[in-house]
């Protein structure tokens, strides 16, 4: 039965894959194909939270700041110095990456709330430093004409056509770090301090060590999506380093399902969407949000992703009852019974 | 002397928890620590393991001085305890809650991940093994991939021994292995204890059921009021005067 799911779920994958690869073929506005891109790139910055707080359990509220600090380097570094963009991009995921790391030194010495109340300090220090220092970054009025990447022999990037398959390209490229985190031992060291700190203490763990190494990754990659960002709308100011954005990335992987694969991707790109909608609804937009994710929170504390798991369970159950033939399926269901 | 501590205490905020024990554990045996509730038996756990820093003294494993080490080295140089409280991952199965026992022994780390390297490979195997290893010597591997929270008190107590034995140590410190569980459950997990010892294994183990401790121990340490007031055999610690007396103090309510 696990097969069979598995087969399918790769089907799924593979027409997922071709649906993307043909979506500026499909979508010629370039408005909606900016609201896809765009999409892409917080679901970037999503998974790189889902690595520290769905899979290590260990929530950030300074997720905007390293966005903010990839999205400046690139900005700073092709605006201010003409620097070309691949190594703008490259120095920008180490920078936040290494900033991270740091600042995990600290940071990680306190704990849950704490943890969350210290980053969320880290946070708005960054986003003052870059409101206020107009030398570097253009204060309040920002950085005008972040280029669009070099081409790469043939490959031009000129238009938002090419700019979605770069960005597409890097968010596969997240995916994989992702799933191959989750599919390896760090990510079962990652996941066993979720569950408990003592006890992945007890395995032999270094607890400390690991969520650094979580802390610097998840901080990396949100300087990644930073970075694409900043060379997809060509302009920066402040506001999008400032906290609420960090809100936003966590109300995505709330919505998309903490822990899980497809998560951030789809609660980004649902949201994001939602988001387009509401937007003549500019100043009711926290309005209607904040109680859908309090509902969220309340009725899916696993997000999407969660409510999907558990439809499968019951579909399974379903079709088990169905067949009452007591096969494959009947080791499994009655262990659930017997627990309750 | 596989385990040694000299001195061994903690203070917390004027209160000694543990005070100065001197105590250890020969290879290949049961050592069991008793005491009433509150005697420090936990917090002495606690101390061995690096859980908690001493105030006082030394532990040594195997020769090597763990005193002030971090808990994770400790499992590292051979420490595997298991806690009061069962603490596994309640919605993840019984497999994938033993595989990461086995980290402390492999290397593989970040870039192996992403690219999944041969050595990576390797290790998730030999990790994977280990974990089936494991769950096979506490008997509960046909539970392998059914989830932790669906499974019986008894399972999960067995499953948390396993895991421990996943870090190959030489030595497991058991808190409290029976507490919550039936008579019958209770003798198969003596059962599983003697089976550890008798594949080399060394045992330390807190338990309130006394008549578990006198069919294990080859040797019961009893703490009061984080003292050590009697140590030997079961025999003899039984007809201690100062045990009785800390027992039959601290309200006798224990089943015989
Ligand atoms: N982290 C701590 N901070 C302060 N006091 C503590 C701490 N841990 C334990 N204590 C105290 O130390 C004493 C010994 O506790 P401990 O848990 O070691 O007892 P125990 O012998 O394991 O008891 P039980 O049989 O109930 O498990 C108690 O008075 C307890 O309140
Ligand atoms: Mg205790």
């Amino acid at each position: 039965m696990a097969a069979l799911s598995k087969h399918w779920k790769k089907i799924a994958l593979v027409v997922v894959f071709v649906i993307s690869l043909f979506v500026p073929v499909f979508v010629q506005n370039d408005y909606f194909l900016g609201i896809i891109i765009l999409g892409y790139v917080w679901a970037i910055a999503t998974y790189g939270l889902n690595i520290l707080l769905g899979y290590t359990g260990q929530l950030s509220l300074g997720h905007a700041g390293f966005f903010g600090i990839g999205a400046y380097t690139v900005g700073v570094l092709t605006v201010n110095y003409e620097f070309p963009f691949w190594p703008s991009l490259l120095l920008a995921a180490i920078a936040s990456s290494v900033l991270g790391f740091l600042i995990g030194i600290f940071a990680l010495r306190t704990r849950n709330e704490y943890f969350a109340i210290f980053t969320l300090g880290v946070g708005f220090v960054i986003y003052l430093v870059i409101e206020r220092w107009e030398g570097l970054t253009g204060g309040a009025l920002g950085l005008i004409g972040v280029p669009y990447p070099e081409g790469i022999g043939p490959i031009q990037f000129d238009g938002p056509e090419s700019i979605y398959y770069l960005i597409l390209g890097f968010l596969i490229l997240t995916i994989y770090i992702a799933w191959s985190i989750a599919n390896s031992l760090v990510g079962r060291s990652f996941m066993a301090i979720r569950n408990s700190e003592e006890l992945a203490a007890a395995t032999g763990i270094n607890v400390g060590r690991a969520k650094q190494l979580a802390f610097a990754i998840s901080t990396g990659i949100a300087g990644l999506a930073g970075g694409l960002y900043a060379t997809y709308i060509g302009f920066l100011g402040p506001a999008i380093v400032n906290v609420p954005t960090t809100f936003e990335i966590l109300l995505y992987l709330l919505v998309g399902g903490m822990g899980s694969l497809s998560g951030p991707l789809v609660g980004a790109f649902l949201v994001t969407t939602l988001f387009q909608f509401l937007q003549q609804f500019e100043a009711y937009r926290l309005v209607i949000l904040g109680p859908i994710v309090v509902i969220l929170i309340i009725f899916f504390p696993k997000g999407l992703a969660g409510l999907w798991a558990a439809l499968e369970t019951r579909i399974k159950a379903m079709r088990g009852k169905g067949e009452m033939s007591g096969d494959a399926g009947a080791s499994e269901e009655p262990a659930k019974e017997e627990a309750k | 002397m596989l385990l040694k501590t000299e001195n061994l205490g903690i203070t917390f905020g004027g209160l000694k928890a543990v005070n100065e024990v001197d105590f250890e554990v020969e290879r290949g045996t049961v050592a069991a620590i008793i005491g009433p509730n509150g005697a420090g038996k936990s917090t002495f756990f606690n101390l061995m393991s690096g859980f908690h820093k001493p105030t006082t003294g030394t532990v040594t494993l195997d020769g090597e001085n763990l005193t002030n080490l971090p808990a994770h080295k400790t499992v590292r140089s051979g420490m595997a305890r298991t806690f009061q409280t069962t603490n596994l991952f309640m919605e993840d199965t019984v497999l994938d809650n033993l595989i990461v026992g086995h980290r402390v022994r492999t290397k593989s780390n970040f870039f192996d991940a992403i690219f999944r390297t041969p050595r990576l490979r390797r290790e998730e195997k030999e990790s994977r093994e280990r974990a089936m290893e494991a769950l096979e010597f506490a008997g509960v591997d046909r539970l392998a991939n059914r989830t932790v929270g669906s499974i019986s008190q008894e399972a999960q107590k067995r499953v948390s021994i396993a895991l421990a034995l996943a870090t190959d140590p030489k030595i497991l410190l058991l808190d409290e292995p029976a507490a919550g569980v039936n008579n019958e459950e209770t003798e198969g997990l003596a059962t599983l204890i003697r089976k550890l010892v008798e594949h080399d294994y060394t045992v330390c183990l807190v338990e309130h059921k006394m008549s578990m401790v006198m069919g294990l121990a080859d040797k019961i340490m009893v703490l009061h009021h984080g003292e050590k007031i009697a140590e030997g055999a079961p025999k003899e610690v039984a007809s201690n005067e100062a045990v009785i007396e800390a027992y039959l103090g601290a309200g006798e309510e224990e089943d015989a």
